[in-house]
């Protein structure tokens, strides 16, 4: 289903990030997508169920939670931070800023595995995950 | 033996609160009182989990080396790179800030802050426009119509309402929250929202459409469409007039306006809005970006007093030179340019997107930082330095540009330095290789 991304900061990535960025209170706070309760309804999906966030610049799994910021139908949210990273746009427009907000994006229901933190740089960035899926998407050298 | 420190800023947000109390045991922290829950994170994680001494990446492996090795190969790496980039510096002092300016120059680099990250694109708008803006204690005192457009303050300054906008009670503003009005604009009922007198919920990504809007009233223009940004007219016709029956107004505003479709151009409108607010309706009227780190404004000042310019400031020509969009910390890495890094008192790997992650990931990066941040993954010299606020003093900006002067409160570790002195030795072996 299609929806728009907007990326945030929220209390709780604020205190996961100073509690360090590998304790259970980061990974908690920020993989993870909130989306409207109708949403959630209609795509049919559950409190913490593993969800794929695909934008034009790459895919991320993350938890599909219930927003407490809602209503904010057609929007979903995801915490600023690592995974959420993956998919933002990352051309500046000449400003020194890429586009955190307002991103078409999709979502879909999988039983794929949601990365750690320390995992996510590895495997996306380390080893080139991101680069491939992003060549995959004839993206990489076309994303403006 | 247990004391309490009184009158401690904190340092994590834009706020720099300056009443905290920190409980300290034999150098230890064991509690904090009026902060925040991420203020008191920060101070009660600070001790926890620190890297006790430098490492270097050898066959893929961080290992523990000495002092002397870490600061020899950082230098070495910033001296043999073509065009190196110095980023962070938004959780560390002015007068490290003041070294980093240096350093820049002495090995040809790029000195980006995260400001690039967050109000870069409002820095660019007030160099166009010029911002008509205040001290918080001003908000605190007059204010009676508070807008927060695109932020979410509840939620990433959390003290920032209950002490200086909207609850504390002021000179001119006896009864707190009773005598202001709050409007918030974001496309989520956020927790703010919640606390709102009025709250305009938006379409995603029509903040510009919304501000040309508001200035086409003001300016007497007639409304044709009977919605706007997903806002009846009627009702931004009747927001306006509500507006204009305040004496003193603050907009303060968020990622909202500068990470979307338009960045510096959303600013620039609402700086004009303000503009003609203050022209033709006559409300005192203010605004003000809402900074992220601690010293993220300070980063800002000192860059300027030193160089000239507020950010991405670039010395491989020899002198500074200041270009957005071809000089930010983002665009050298997105393009591929940037062959070494020093990431000091920042978090890349939370905050930098996918592309620049990548090429980053690509060259040698060397980390002043004392916790196991993500981009320990990618780093190749890691070292671990005290911590400005905490273990070692020094100057930091507020969000309206207010110096405030950082404690210490505890010793720092046996290997942990402060930022001042980790970036003066690199400066002068890197003096000694170019």
């Amino acid at each position: 289903m299609e929806f728009i991304l907007s990326t945030g900061r929220s209390i709780w990535q604020g205190e996961g990030i100073e509690a360090g960025c590998d304790s259970e209170l980061y990974f908690d706070a920020c993989a993870r997508v909130e989306m409207d309760p109708d949403d959630m309804e209609r795509l049919g999906l559950k409190e913490n169920d593993a969800v794929k966030v695909k934008t034009r610049y790459g895919e991320v799994v993350v938890y599909a939670k219930t927003s407490t910021q809602a209503p904010h139908r057609g929007l979903i949210f995801m915490p600023f931070g690592t995974w959420a990273n993956v998919v933002v746009q990352p051309s500046t427009e000449c400003t020194g800023m890429p586009n955190c907000k307002c991103i078409p994006a999709t979502t879909e229901k999988t039983d794929e595995r949601v990365l750690g933190a320390h995992e996510a740089i590895k495997i996306y960035y380390a080893d080139g995950e991101w680069g491939k899926r992003a060549e995959e998407l004839k993206s990489y050298y076309d994303i403006h | 033996m247990m004391r309490e420190i009184k009158n401690v800023p904190c340092p994590f947000c834009g706020c720099l609160c300056d009443d905290g109390v920190v409980i300290v045991d034999d150098n230890k922290i064991i509690g904090t009182r009026n902060l925040c829950r991420i203020g008191h994170q920060k101070f009660a994680h600070a001790q926890k989990g620190r890297f006790e001494t430098p490492q270097i990446r050898k066959n893929g492996k961080l290992e523990p080396v000495s002092l002397d090795e870490a600061f020899d190969k950082s230098a070495q790496i910033l001296a043999n790179a073509e065009r190196p980039l110095l980023y962070g510096w938004c959780s560390t002092s002015a007068e490290a800030i003041q070294i980093g300016c240096e350093l820049a120059e002495a090995c040809g680099g790029i000195i980006d802050c995260t400001a690039t990250l967050c109000h870069g694109p409002s820095l660019l708008a007030i160099q166009d426009q010029g911002a008509p803006s205040c001290t918080l204690g001003e908000v605190m005192n007059r204010a009676d119509l508070v807008i927060y457009w695109g932020c979410n303050p509840m939620h990433a300054h959390p003290r920032h309402m209950s002490r200086y906008s909207v609850f504390p009670r002021g000179l001119f503003r006896k009864r707190g929250r009773r005598s202001r009005t709050i409007i918030v604009v974001d496309p989520r009922r956020t927790d703010t929202a919640k606390l709102a007198d009025l709250h305009i919920q938006i379409a995603p990504g029509s903040d510009h459409m919304l501000v040309h809007t508001f200035r086409e009233i003001i300016n007497s223009y007639d409304v044709t469409h009977e919605t706007v940004a997903g806002i009846p007219a009627d009702a931004i016709r009747e927001t306006i007039e509500a507006m204009g029956q305040h004496q003193w107004a603050v907009l303060f505003f968020g990622m909202g306006l500068t990470q979307q479709m338009g960045k510096d151009r959303n600013i620039d409108v609402a700086i004009k809005f303000i503009h003609e607010f203050n022209k033709y309706i006559g409300t005192k009227t203010v605004l003000m970006p809402m900074r992220g780190h601690y010293n993220v404004a300070g980063s800002n000042v000192t860059i300027c007093a030193e160089t000239g310019h507020p950010f991405a400031v670039d010395f491989s020509r020899g002198y500074p030179r200041y270009h957005p969009g071809e000089t930010t910390a983002m665009d050298v890495l997105y393009r591929g340019e940037v062959d070494a890094m020093l990431n000091i008192a920042a978090n890349p790997g939370t905050s930098f997107s996918n592309r620049a992650l990548a090429h980053l990931a690509k060259i040698p990066l060397i980390n002043i930082e004392p916790h196991n941040q993500q981009s320990m993954q990618i780093s190749d010299v890691v070292i671990p330095p005290a911590i400005v606020g905490v273990e070692c003093d020094g100057t930091a900006y507020r969000m309206d540009n207010i110096p405030i002067k950082m404690k210490k409160i505890v010793d720092p570790p046996e290997n942990s330095m402060p930022d001042t002195v980790i970036l003066g030795e690199i400066l002068k072996r890197v003096k000694e290789y170019v």
